[in-house]
């Protein structure tokens, strides 16, 4: 009887999965599309360019992550930060706010965990954890800013959060000439070894990887219990998905819009701390906006806006990162990443749309046909 | 007195970009698809015009006509890319932040990858030419007037009040006008007098792309003598002018000046000797326009005159 059962109950599990899968499929497949025309497009620019390396470039761009333990470790250590950044344009988008300034709340992340690692020289738990929370802190206020003008001004948060990412790089700047630079060297000092997070180097030796990765994926985690399970959570959606609604509900919308931007800043102050708590990493003395935060925008768009998938479009363009640096064997230069980032995000940005219209276009038959049914009956 | 010419005549330099791209900025915006691609709309008409500026001037053509020539050429770079967003926006309904975005990722990335590719050299594509006009003749003469409109000047200066008067009248004194800022309002009242709003809304986010293009080679060839893949956030400043300059030409032009003028101050306060005194950080010269941006919209944003439909997907059967 056991014997007639077993391949019955294997059957059963593996319709199962295959109806998971189907589901997740579905539900992922914009971002599936978005990744393979982004490539296909990719690779018709570098063939445009240099037909006779292209197809090695692009494969070198596509899986040299992944040919030796310190790439793989590098793609960790350039994936922790913009998950992070991800996690916060993600969190923003929930409540429907536009948080195009997380390389602004980065980069005061950057400049506070420094700001720690070289001022104060904590010991080795306390000094990273120490700056981690200041960068915390400094992404909290620059974010906090465009959502308190948002909420009490009705200033639109995507021209303000631009505002400062200027802002922001133009402090960071002033505050390392002044403060924090090495001499005449033109870079800040390095930060001091207590405030280094952990590193991961005897796992995949040869490179920067840390336990900002680890931090990253519990932070993603939390961010989908939040934003799921609890009343909060539920109340940033509803604020997402119609403001005015949620008004009417009784919800303090003023409220949850500066809580929403103030915790992206968070989430993307702490990406600054991973990304600069880092032995032997100094910051130039220079202008410039990172991208990481940019970044975070494709990101989060790839992974859908839900943290689960922010995790997994994160690793996809860390390792396009590492791949990037190869393909310049290829005399292509690595910018060829961006251009095929931003390709993603139109797809996206369209496909959603074309989803849209079709779900639209779905329930406005269904509801036809029920009419007419509704007129036959009569 | 020199010092006070030679602030007007930097002055300028930042104005008159600054001025058209917000003009852009204006038209689309009025049509009711905002555009915050302007920024990477100014690199990628920068960019092939940059190209076009240092291969005439290579063959020995006069320098103000190349000039003249690579600004059309940049501005139907800026044009064509321009498309891109509208098609997403106007075609798709996508979240017009998101595709302007992309456009902003992909313009100046696009720009480095090509340029390193073709050369070398690296990402710079130097023109090896000044555009400055030293002294316009007879009209230099004038007292005061002629020393600061007249000297060491650009023929950009001109182009830029040209293309002020043009869009002023063509925004509030033409069909096609009036076409525009109806579709921004209400897209379906418009239409229900036969406007085609699609068409109306192409043609607005073309002369935005358009105007952003020729603004993105008028700033790099103003500014320096090499194009390096950046307008120094000068896409997303415009935008501010025109927030700021609440949906108006007339405002947006004081605006234009306003912050032209903030960004003058980094670049020529070591010339002014009280400012030099008083020796503040070069970068917070720099700051000042966003943090006046910042101030500005926390006052004004309550009075905006924004159009009703800016932004908003246009659904025939919605209502």
């Amino acid at each position: 009887m056991n014997q007639a059962q077993t391949p019955n109950q294997f059957k059963k599990i593996l319709d199962r999965t295959w109806s998971m899968l189907k589901a997740f499929g579905k539900k992922a497949s914009p971002s599936f599309i978005a990744i393979g025309i982004g490539i296909v497009i990719g690779l018709i620019i570098m063939v445009a360019f240099n037909p006779a390396g292209a197809f090695q470039a692009m494969g070198r761009l596509l899986f040299s992550g992944l040919t030796s333990s310190r790439n793989m470790g590098q793609i960790l250590y350039f994936s922790a930060p913009i998950i992070l950044t991800g996690l916060a344009v993600a969190f923003a988008f929930k409540s429907g706010l536009f948080n195009i300034g997380a390389s602004g709340q980065l980069m005061m992340g950057v400049l506070a965990a420094i700001t720690v690692g070289i001022k104060l020289s904590l010991p080795a738990p306390f000094g990273w954890i120490v700056a981690m929370l200041a960068a915390a802190l400094a992404g909290f206020i620059w974010g906090v800013i465009p959502g308190l003008m948002k909420a009490h001004a009705n200033v639109n948060e995507v021209v303000t959060s631009i505002m400062m990412n200027y802002i922001g790089a133009y402090l960071f700047a002033i505050m390392i000439d002044l403060f924090l630079e090495q001499g005449n060297t033109k870079q800040s000092f390095p930060i001091s070894s207590g405030s280094q997070i952990p590193s991961l180097s005897s796992i995949f030796p040869g490179s920067n990887a840390n336990i900002g990765i680890l931090f990253a994926i519990l932070i993603a985690i939390g961010f989908h219990i939040l934003i799921h399970k609890t009343t909060l959570g539920y109340q940033l959606k509803a604020s997402g998905l119609s403001m005015p609604a949620s008004k009417y509900a009784g919800m303090n919308t003023k409220k949850n819009i500066v809580l929403a931007m103030a915790l992206s800043g968070m989430l993307a102050g702490i990406g600054g701390a991973v990304l600069a708590l880092v032995a032997n990493k100094t910051q130039p003395v220079l202008f410039g906006i990172f991208t990481e935060g940019f970044d975070g925008i494709s990101v989060s768009l790839i992974g859908l806006g839900e943290p689960i998938g922010v995790i997994f479009s994160g690793l996809l363009l860390g390792m396009l990162r590492v791949g990037a640096f190869n393909v310049q064997l290829n005399d292509f230069d690595e910018n060829i990443i961006k251009v095929i980032q931003g390709i993603m995000i139109y797809t996206i940005a369209v496909s959603v749309a074309i989803q849209i219209g079709l779900r639209k276009l779905i329930a406005h038959m269904k509801s036809k046909k029920q009419i007419e049914e509704a007129g036959e009956q009569a | 007195m020199n010092i006070i010419y030679g602030l007007f005549q930097s002055l300028f330099i930042a104005f008159i970009p600054l001025l058209i791209v917000a003009l852009g900025g204006l038209v689309t915006e009025k049509s009711g698809v905002t555009n915050i691609a302007l920024e990477g709309l100014m690199i990628f008409g920068a960019f092939i015009g940059a190209y076009v500026l240092k291969g005439m001037v290579a063959a020995g053509t006069s320098i103000q006509i190349s000039y003249l020539t690579a600004i059309i050429v940049a501005g139907l770079a800026g044009c064509l890319l321009s498309l891109l967003h509208a098609v997403a926006a106007i075609k798709f309904n996508a979240d017009q932040i998101i595709s302007a975005t992309a456009i902003n990722i992909i313009a100046p990335a696009f720009a480095i990858f090509v340029a390193r590719t073709i050369s070398q050299a690296g990402q710079q594509i130097q023109f090896g030419a000044n555009m400055v006009i030293s002294e316009v003749p007879l009209l230099s003469q004038i007292p005061i007037i002629g020393d600061i409109f007249f000297k060491q000047t650009y023929i950009s200066n001109l182009l830029g009040i040209v293309i002020l008067a043009v869009v002023w009248i063509m925004l509030m004194k033409t069909r096609l006008g009036l076409h525009i800022r109806a579709v921004g309002e209400n897209p379906h009242a418009a239409q229900s007098v036969g406007i085609n709003i699609f068409k109306v809304r192409y043609i607005s986010v073309a002369i935005s792309g358009l105007l952003a293009g020729m603004g993105g080679l008028i700033f790099v060839a103003t500014t320096s003598s090499e194009f390096n893949a950046q307008v120094a956030g000068f896409g997303f400043l415009a935008i501010a002018v025109l927030i700021f300059g609440n949906w108006s030409p007339g405002r947006i032009f004081i605006t234009a000046l306003f912050f032209a003028f903030l960004r003058t101050l980094s670049a020529v306060y070591t010339t002014i000797p009280i400012l030099q005194d008083i020796n503040i950080h070069k970068h917070f010269y720099d700051m000042l326009p966003y943090v006046a941006v910042m101030i500005v919209l926390v006052f004004f944003s309550k009075r905006s005159k924004a159009p009703s439909a800016a932004g908003k997907p246009f659904y025939q059967g919605e209502r």
